[in-house]
This record gives C-alpha cells, structure tokens and sequence, in this order.
C-alpha cells in the first residue's frame, strides 16, 4: 500500500509541469537535394552550404553519396545523423558486394534505405533522403523517402531546406501541373540539368539555408559524371 | 481612482493591456502570426567629419528570405538617421513616431534639433577620413551579409556630416542572383478558361478633362 | 544515471587555419566556471602525435576524459610496433562515432574539437561537435569565435585565395584571438598556439597576447 503510494507520488511528482531541456540530440543543419529521372538517366543535385542556426559551418559540403555505379543518394536534414547514416549504408554496399559479386540495383538500394530508417523508427535518424539511379532495365528513378522510411517512387523530388518551395515548381515544369492541353513528353538530359540549375538559384535565392554552391551527378549507363556550380554566398 | 469630481488623466505612453490576452490566446492554441525581421547586420561608426551608418537589406520570416532589398536606414531628421534592426514593423513605426515628434520639435523651436545636447566635436587621433570610413563600414555590412544567414543581399550607407546627410542606396551588391538558363514564360492558353461572360458596353459620350500635373510637396 | 546535463567548467573558441604545407590551431587558456574566470592555465591544445593536434572547447572535464582515451590509444598503436601511426582523418573519425554515440545515448561530451594534422602530404583541418556533427573546411572557429574570427578567417584566406605562409597563418590566428579577447566576455589574453608540418608537433604557450587600449579613452557615456 505504501509502495503504490510511493509510486504515485513520484508519478505526480515527475509531471508536475514542463521539465527544463538543456540537451537536443538533433540539429537542422539545412541544404537542398533535388532529383530527377529520365527514360535512361537521372540527375541529382545538393547545394553545399552547411549550416546551424544563423552559421555557417562551410560552403563546400557535399550532401550527394555515390552508393554504386548506378545509383547516388542525396541527405539533407540532421548532419551527424547522415554521417551516420551514410556511413552505415556504405558498409551495407560492401558487404552486399562481398557477398553475392555484383553491386546492389538501385530498387534494391530503395529498399534497403526503407529498412535502416525505419530500424530506428522511435529514435529515428532526422534525415530527407533523395535516391537516384537507374534500375536494371537502364530505366531512370527517384526515390524519396520520409525521416523514418516511407518510400515513393516518384519521377521527380526535392527534399530538405528548400523542398516546400521547388516541389510545385517542379510539378509545374516537369510534371505539367496547372497547364492546359499539356501533352506529356520525357524530359531530355540537358532540359533536366538546365531546370536543377536553375531552381537551385531560385532556391538560394529565398531560402537561408541554401547557396554556396551545386554539385550535380549525372548517372546514365555508362557511369556517373560529377558538375559543380556557384549559387549566391550570402 | 476615477470618480465625477477627479477625472481620470489620460496616461500616455504605451499600453500593455493586451499582453495577458495575448498570453491566454496563444496558451489556447490562437498564437500570434510570425512577425517580419529585418535580420541584423547595422553598424554606425563616427569619422572625422560626421557619421557613418551603414545596414545590409535582407529582411526575413523565419527561415525564408521575404524582402531582398529592404531599406533598414531610417529617416529622423536631416540631420539625423537611424539603423534598425529587430521586428521591420517596429523598428519603421518607431522611427516614423521620433521622426514626427523631432519635426514638430524643431517647428516649436524654430531651430535644428540637436542629436545629443552636450555632442563634443573634440577631434580624435584613431577617427578615419571619410573614405577610409566608408570602407570600414562596408567591409563590416560585407562580413555580416557573407557570414550570417539572417542578413544579406547589399550594403547601404549613410554618410552624415553637418551640411546634411547622403543615403547611398546600394552602395555595393555582396549577394549576386545567379542567372538562369531557362524561360519560365507561359504560352497563352496555359490557363483553362472555364466560363466566359462578355458584358457588352455602350459608349454614349467621351469627356476628356485635363489635369494639371502638380509636383509633390517634398520640403519639410 | 549520471548524464551531463550542462557543461560546467568550459573553454571559449579554438580557431584553426590551413597554411602551405600544415596547420596552425590556438585557443586561450581560461577555464571558465559559469560567468567565474576560474582556472586561468586551463591548456586545450594536445599533441597526439607527430602529425596530429587536437584544439578544444566547451566543457574542460568532457576534454580530459577524451585525452586520456586519446593517449591510451596512441600508446597502444605504438606498441604494436609495425610503423603505422594514427592518422588525422582516422582521430577525426573516430571522435565522430565517440561524440554521436554518447549523444545517441542521451548522455553527450559537451565539447566541441578541432582536428590539425598532415595525412599523406595533405593538410587536414577539421571540426566535431557533442552530437557528432563533423567536417572539414580550410578555417574553422568554435564557440564565440565563429561568430567573431570565423568571417574574418574567411576573409583573409578568400583574399589570399587559400595561399599562405605559417608565418601569415599566425599572424592572422593571433590577430583573430587579440579580437575575441577584447569582445569575447568568457576569454583571456594567455593562449596556447600549435603548428603541425612535416617537421612535427610544437605547441607553444601559455603566451600573453599584446593588447592595446589606446581606443578606451575615445569611448564616451559610460562616466
């Protein structure tokens, strides 16, 4: 009888009001990702600011991991979470590699993020992943996913800072939402590259957590070639 | 105590009755709307012949840019300009109440209001020329809009000295749009006409009276 | 369950700039005890070995606990005696997996690390903080100082376009310290300065800074 007492005592004692927090395991630490897919390629592009709070840590970050020949992820969100998580992922890749002599398909890839995020679904890893490649037909594809491991296959996707203000203008110019009479065509190479550019620019434009720079990969079959570009630094 | 024989005397100043209503709303979950920011980078330094003030011009909301050319140098009196930064709202109404209460200063006392009353003129060995000001202004404005995400865009001076003052606005863009590759235009028909309604109208009779152009009243 | 909570006895800012050829990384040696300059030869600067130093700040107690899991694995490298030597990126590395797992546990190093070091002819400069947030950049400036020296860190080696001496290198860190003591409340006019080339580790100090005051008397409305 005391004991319950006891119990329901520390119980009231411990919600007595809103406890002061001095220590978050998060950080948002900003950037953009955007992706594109084609009939036999896909493009994804990061910006390279990484930033806390009104700082920034350095222009020139990468958030674009090459996981295999054909396929490339982008993460924006929690940065000690996507070097973490990355850093796991890299070692999936290997150990898939070593184990079956061949490297992991993008849809298996897909699946596989699916799997590790959501593994950590009550603590999960703050992170907007954006997954291009090309499949095992040469078929381009995107996949984005949500902090704990939803996935979509999407033709096109932006993720992190910047994504509320490029995703309706990609669904306008690529997806040719909100147009009249418009006949549905696959985007050549080049217009996807050009379009990336230039919502990048738009981005860094209104978003503070984005600029400094662009790193674009180009995956087709026949590898993946990297472009870098400058974006306002201010 | 207010009463028909002691009038209550109106109590100037600010009124802070709506604070606790404020408070309440926002426990139940009406919080208030998010205010405009002008960001922060401002600084003021005084050189041999007067003063240099110097502010960047990005204004934010939250995280997102909403004003890439705002003007954060504010008009007091000829004599006198003022850097704000904090809430854009506050900082411009503010600085519009001191601007007309100075003006109506100076018209009660017939004379120049002076910014500070025991001002010393002494002059000082570290004081910069005007150029050399300039350029300590400049680069300062130039290490917040680079450095700090809340400001950005360009710098804007104001070189005050006692023959009036000079609001050089930019001075420099720092932050550079980049340029596009695409055209973003829309062919007409873009948009789906759903109904159209076409609303014929007579004219009976065309009058043209000419209006004298009138120039702005701008002394003061 | 004993968790740091917040950090109690802390270090200020710890710069770090790349130079031709290695690395320069200083901090000021006060320890502060909340708003009490309490330990004023606090030493936050560490030779790890010859081609590695170590800056930090934050809590000092977190930093200590470290060192001596840093020394005891340098020791062990050395004892097995093939040749190798711990490497800048794999300290750096390594701090990374310590600091996120301790925040992955909710129970954080509250201290945040500059990493210098020369790794196979390439010079290394990188930062981690309690979470485990981590990377490398040619200037780096922690705690106050990247608000204060990190722009004109920036600034000096955009206007050299990544190209200067040790001797510049110092000069600039120096310059930068000098600023953050006479703006930074929680900092001191004694500091520490390290250089990494292929030549070695020397960390020297504790140094007094020259400081000037001459302005102090231009200052008006606080009589």
């Amino acid at each position: 009888m005391e004991l319950t007492m006891q119990f329901k005592e520390n119980i009231l004692s411990d919600h007595k009001g809103p406890k002061q927090t001095y220590f978050s395991p998060y950080a948002d630490n900003g950037g953009s990702i955007v992706a594109i897919a084609g009939e036999d390629y896909a493009v994804i592009a990061s910006d390279t600011r990484l930033s806390a709070g009104f700082s920034i840590y350095t222009r020139e970050q990468s958030k674009l991991y090459k996981l295999s020949q054909k396929s490339v992820l982008g993460c924006a969100g929690c940065w000690c979470d996507i070097l973490t998580f990355t850093r796991l992922l890299e070692a999936r890749m290997k150990m898939y590699e070593n184990e079956h002599h061949k490297q992991m398909s993008t849809p298996a890839i897909a699946q596989l993020v699916t799997t590790m995020l959501y593994y950590k679904r009550f603590f999960p890893y703050y992170i907007s992943n954006v997954l291009a490649g090309i499949d095992e037909e040469g078929r381009g594809c995107v996949y984005s996913y949500d902090p704990i491991g939803h996935c979509e296959k999407v033709q096109y996707r932006t993720g992190g800072s910047s994504s509320a203000l490029l995703q309706p203008l990609l669904d306008n110019q690529i997806g040719l939402k909100n147009i009249q009479d418009a006949t549905p065509v696959s985007i050549v190479k080049d217009r996807a590259i050009a379009i990336i550019k230039d919502v990048f620019i738009s981005a860094a434009e209104r978003d503070i957590y984005t600029g400094d720079g662009i790193v674009m990969h180009v995956i087709t079959k026949d590898g993946i070639t990297e472009e870098k570009f400058p974006l306002r630094t201010d | 105590m207010a009463s028909a024989v002691v009038p209550q005397l109106p109590v100037g100043g600010f009124s802070f009755e709506n604070c606790k209503r404020n408070a309440f709303l926002a426990s139940k979950k009406f919080p208030l709307p998010n205010a405009k920011k002008t960001g922060t980078t401002i600084v003021g330094i005084t050189y041999k012949d007067g003063i240099i003030l110097g502010a960047d011009t990005r204004a934010t909301e939250d995280t997102i840019v909403s004003d890439k050319n705002c003007s954060k140098i504010h008009y007091l009196a000829p004599n006198m300009y003022c850097c704000g930064a904090g809430t854009a709202a506050d900082t411009e109404m503010t600085t519009k109440l001191i601007s007309s209460q100075l003006e109506l200063h100076r018209l009660n006392t017939g004379r120049v209001v002076p910014v500070c009353t025991n001002y010393s003129i002494a002059a000082r060995d570290p004081e910069p020329m005007l150029e050399e000001g300039k350029v300590l202004v400049r680069d300062a404005i130039a290490a917040g809009i680079l450095n700090d995400l809340g400001s950005g865009s360009n710098v804007d001076l104001c070189v005050i000295t006692k023959d009036g003052a000079q609001h050089i606005r930019p001075l420099e863009n720092i932050g550079i749009r980049g340029e596009k590759q695409g055209s973003y235009r829309y062919k007409k028909g873009t948009t789906a006409v759903l109904k159209a309604n076409i609303i014929p109208l007579d004219v009976t009779d065309t009058l043209i009276k000419p209006v004298e152009a009138e120039p702005m009243d701008t002394s003061g | 369950m004993e968790r740091t909570l917040q950090p109690i006895t802390t270090g200020t800012s710890v710069l770090g700039v790349k130079f031709d050829g290695g690395v320069v990384i200083a901090a000021d040696t006060l320890g502060s005890y909340g708003s009490l300059a309490r330990f004023r030869q606090c030493q936050r600067l560490m030779k790890v070995n010859d081609n590695i130093i170590l800056g930090a700040g934050g809590d000092y107690a977190d930093y200590q606990f470290l060192t001596s899991v840093i020394e005891r694995k340098v020791i062990d490298e050395e004892c097995l005696g093939d040749g190798f030597n711990l490497k800048p990126k794999s300290l750096y590395s390594w701090l990374t997996r310590v600091l996120y797992n301790r925040r992955s546990r909710f129970d954080p190093l509250w201290s945040t690390y500059v990493v210098g070091g020369l790794q196979d002819d390439d010079v290394f400069l990188g930062y981690v903080d309690k979470l485990g947030t981590a990377f490398e950049a040619p200037t780096i400036a922690t705690g106050y100082g990247a608000y204060i020296a990190q722009p004109l860190l920036r600034d000096h080696w955009e206007k050299n376009k990544g190209k200067q001496t040790v001797e510049e290198a110092r000069n600039l860190i120096l310059s930068c310290l000098r600023i953050l003591f006479y703006r930074d409340a929680r900092s001191l006019d004694k500091y520490q300065i390290a250089t990494v080339t292929k030549d070695g580790v020397t960390i020297e100090g504790p140094l007094v800074l020259d400081t000037s005051w001459d302005i102090a008397d231009v200052i008006r409305g606080y009589e």
